[in-house]
């Protein structure tokens, strides 16, 4: 059976059939659904933890996969300091466990392949636009996209070695690797301008804070506010 | 209520704030930033807030004109559908009936659909907005509100998860139907009580 409903649909579980490390602090959970279910790149689930007087703790991750297969998803979770569900997950799950999930949501920040996209990330940001990368490398329109990412230091970089394409930069704020051509340093205008493709949708995904000073950035380059999507990551734990 | 998940304890259940609803947990001082379009800058001289559809009345005020209705607050507690909440705060401006009185509302209407300077949108019953349970704020705390949280004036239905309360609120359009918003085109659930969990679309 698979499920198509924009709303949520209902909780459900999956069972974590692998956990990978992308950095110090983030894990990648890939999950088998019990109930099969479309998405589009973009959308996100949430992760209920119940415990034994019922008590519950939820929050909303960003499915990392691409959505070709509506078996399983990739959810990767940045650990915050004290945050209940992140580091419940990141301390204690191991693979086998079941969780219990709901997705997928969001209709907006949502990108199937057919339109050029201009893909804006900060830090964790860069996982919903990872799912619209990888379902863009999968269908051969890799020319549909450009990606920055901005990142502390190289060791902060999720899914790193991913970024081979022309289609992709990284923007290293504080430390760059050996010999990288471009310097340490903010976000700026220059480093967008070869992202920019006529007619597209810019996805920007972020703290408010990253996301404020990218969407000025991408405006000051003619990209039209109507033609911004954002999606700011709140210090939800 | 689902089985527990391995190894999850939780903060225990009797210390949970009764203010807290379902699956929602205290944020304390934090108040995440969530919105979908790029922050406006707002130009006081031109902002304005209108009520037009159904109403005797389509009436328009300018910053100045709607600071001299007379001032309503709201202390308590706001809840976003992404889980977190904030207990104790203080919002003030127009209560949303001083303004739906200006304009009179006719007998059919029902619905509201607000409408905001960046295009966002979002629907509520008449009946959430009336009552003293709706206003239009521009002071959080004793300041003004700040533009990341909808300044320079944003609505506020804090009975309602938060994406209802629109950010950079410009009119109320009254309807005699309802009208899904931004969310609720979206997925989201075209009421969103906090209480009863309605989130999505379909709970």
């Amino acid at each position: 059976m698979t499920t198509d409903q924009p709303g949520g649909g209902s909780w459900q579980m999956a069972t974590v059939s692998e956990i990978r490390q992308e950095t110090p602090n983030a894990k990648t959970f890939r999950m088998t659904l019990s109930t099969p279910s479309r998405r589009l790149a973009g959308q996100y689930y949430v992760v209920r933890l119940t415990a034994p007087d019922g008590y519950t703790a939820s929050r909303s991750y960003s499915v990392g996969s691409a959505p070709d297969d509506p078996n399983q998803i990739d959810l990767t979770v940045e650990k915050l300091d004290g945050g209940e569900v992140s580091v419940f997950l990141h301390d204690e799950v191991i693979v086998g466990d079941e969780l219990e999930v709901r997705g997928p949501i969001g209709g907006w920040f949502v990108w199937s392949a057919t339109t050029p996209a201009v893909l804006v990330g900060g830090g964790s940001g860069v996982v919903p636009l990872m799912a619209m990368l990888r379902l863009a490398r999968q269908t051969g329109r890799s020319d549909l996209v450009r990606m920055v990412v901005s990142v502390r230091t190289p060791k902060d970089l999720y899914y790193a070695d991913e970024f081979t394409g022309s289609e992709t930069t990284v923007a290293y704020t504080r430390v760059t690797p050996p010999s990288y051509p471009r310097p340490a340093g903010r976000l700026s205008a220059s480093d967008l301008v070869p992202l920019l493709l006529p007619d597209a949708t810019a996805y920007v995904c972020g703290t408010p804070g990253f996301a404020d000073s990218a969407s000025e950035l991408l405006m000051g380059l003619g990209q039209p506010v109507e033609s911004i999507r954002v999606e700011r990551f709140g210090p939800t734990g | 209520m689902a089985k527990p998940t391995r190894g999850f304890l939780g903060r225990g259940k009797a210390a949970r704030d009764p203010r807290l609803p379902p699956g929602q947990y205290d944020a304390g001082d934090q108040w995440p930033v969530l919105n979908a379009e790029v922050t406006p800058h707002l130009d006081l001289a031109t902002w304005s807030f209108s009520v037009e559809g159904l109403v005797e009345h389509p009436t328009t005020w300018n910053w100045e004109e709607i600071h001299a209705l007379p001032v309503s607050a709201y202390s308590g507690d706001i809840h976003c559908v992404t889980t977190w909440s904030k207990l104790g705060v203080n919002f003030s401006g127009v209560s949303v009936d001083t303004l739906l009185d200006a304009a009179g509302l006719k007998s059919t209407a029902s619905y509201v659909l607000a409408f905001c300077h960046t295009g966002y949108t979002t629907n509520l019953p008449l009946a959430d907005v009336t009552g003293g349970r709706a206003w239009v704020v521009w002071d959080y705390g004793n300041a003004p509100l700040p533009i990341e949280h909808g300044g320079p004036a944003r609505l506020l239905v804090p009975h309602l998860y938060f994406w209802k309360s629109a950010k950079w609120v410009a009119g109320l359009r009254v309807l005699d139907h309802d009208e899904p918003g931004f969310w609720e085109r979206n997925g989201y659930h075209d009421r969103g009580d906090p209480w009863l969990e309605q989130r999505y679309q379909g709970d």
